[in-house]
């Protein structure tokens, strides 16, 4: 439970201080928060913004990482998506992706359906569920020095990563990124694998 | 297992025949849940260095991974029984929407022969489920035809970017044996 610590980190902040450091990396969102957190830090056309498809943003995560071991991918969904696709935590472990970090954006809600409790509001860990996977590094970030020191385990520790980030519940409004899947898709792959594959 | 109504040795190839041909495809994730009737394409994808093997707890998980895969330059094939079908439709939302290449090759059960009667829903109504959720199907009742099928398929998803599913019928995986304990799935 996380009742006798105080949450205090802004979403848009923590979200924009990541993605501030991502260099090449490639970058997948959630649906909801998460997408609207990323179009507010800039949109880029390396992001792949799931709109729907709820709990398969960590697995989207995980094929573009095993076709792209080279380079660092981050999937960066919220707590209600992570919950819908826990068993994707045991499918990740098992391939054990050096260059995958899940991020967490943990408000303990349903931000988009009106705000309601989800598990971890309850006490579910999640990321005592991603170190139990067998997650190379799964910890919960709480405070901004912490949110500091998560950086360069994010994109430079072996992974596979978690890193659960508590956030306020305060509302931030919303910013919407391109959501026509077939451009997001084909934007993505060109500036990923270049024009050569529309051939 | 036993191809039940069958004799040739024909007919126990055609998991070689698919592999051959999701090598010739250059296919480079293969994305699973263990499943009888996928049991030796598994295996033979398992040894081979080219192509990674993904095992999932639901299968809707790997409509995902092979959409990711695909955003990184790599193709795959999802191997499911027909139960993992219903898993997986709002997961195809995705497959629709963006337009993600999509092949999948679904082992039947619940369609010929089936004994187990909690088989049936999922056995009958996959095909009608996977169209309405905009992908292909296409039937396979004869082993020797299973590969030229999954060519055809292959096609379709990878070079006219369409989500297609191919069915193969429980007349070639055969029956199940009752008579041996711990068959029951």
């Amino acid at each position: 439970m996380t009742d006798e610590k105080e949450i205090t980190l802004d979403r848009r902040r923590v979200v924009a201080r990541i993605l501030r450091e991502r260099g090449d990396a490639l970058l997948v969102t959630g649906l909801g928060s998460t997408t609207w957190d990323a179009a507010a830090a800039g949109d880029h056309d390396h992001n792949f913004y799931v709109w729907g498809a709820m709990g398969g943003a960590t697995l989207l995560g995980l094929g573009l990482a095993l076709a792209q071991p080279q380079r660092r991918v981050l999937v960066v969904t919220g707590d209600g998506e992570m919950l819908m696709g826990l068993g994707g935590l045991a499918t990740i472990a098992v391939q054990h992706p050096r260059n995958l970090s899940v991020i967490v954006i943990d408000n303990e809600s349903y931000a988009e359906t009106g705000m309601q409790a989800t598990h971890t509001r309850h006490g579910v860990d999640l990321a005592g569920m991603g170190a139990a996977a067998g997650f190379a590094q799964s910890i919960t970030v709480l405070k901004d020095g912490e949110l500091e020191r998560s950086l360069p385990i994010i994109y430079q520790s072996a992974g596979p990563v978690l890193v659960v980030i508590k956030v306020t519940t305060t509302a931030a409004p919303t910013v919407l990124p391109p959501r026509d899947g077939t451009y997001i898709k084909n934007r993505f792959r060109q500036a990923v694998l270049g024009s050569e594959v529309f051939k | 297992m036993t191809a039940a109504g069958t004799g040739a040795t024909r007919n126990d190839v055609w998991p070689d025949d698919i592999f051959a041909v999701l090598k010739a495809a250059e296919v480079g994730q293969v994305v699973y849940v263990p499943d009888a009737g996928h049991a030796r394409l598994i295996e033979l994808c398992q040894m081979d260095d080219g192509i990674k093997t993904v095992p999932l707890t639901t299968e809707e998980e790997g409509i995902a991974v092979l959409a990711g895969a695909w955003l990184g330059g790599e193709r795959g094939v999802l191997l499911m029984q027909s139960s993992g079908v219903g898993n997986c439709l709002n997961m195809l939302a995705m497959v629709q929407e963006c337009r993600f290449p999509f092949l999948t090759l679904v082992t039947m059960r619940g369609e010929w022969g089936e004994f187990n009667p909690w088989q049936l829903p999922m056995g009958q109504s996959a095909a009608r489920l996977l169209r309405d959720m905009g992908v292909i199907v296409q039937p396979v009742n004869e082993a020797k035809q299973v590969g030229e099928t999954v060519n055809a398929a292959a096609r379709l998803a990878f070079d006219a970017y369409r989500a297609v599913a191919v069915l193969i019928s429980q007349r070639i995986i055969g029956f199940k044996d009752w008579t041996t304990a711990g068959n029951a799935r």
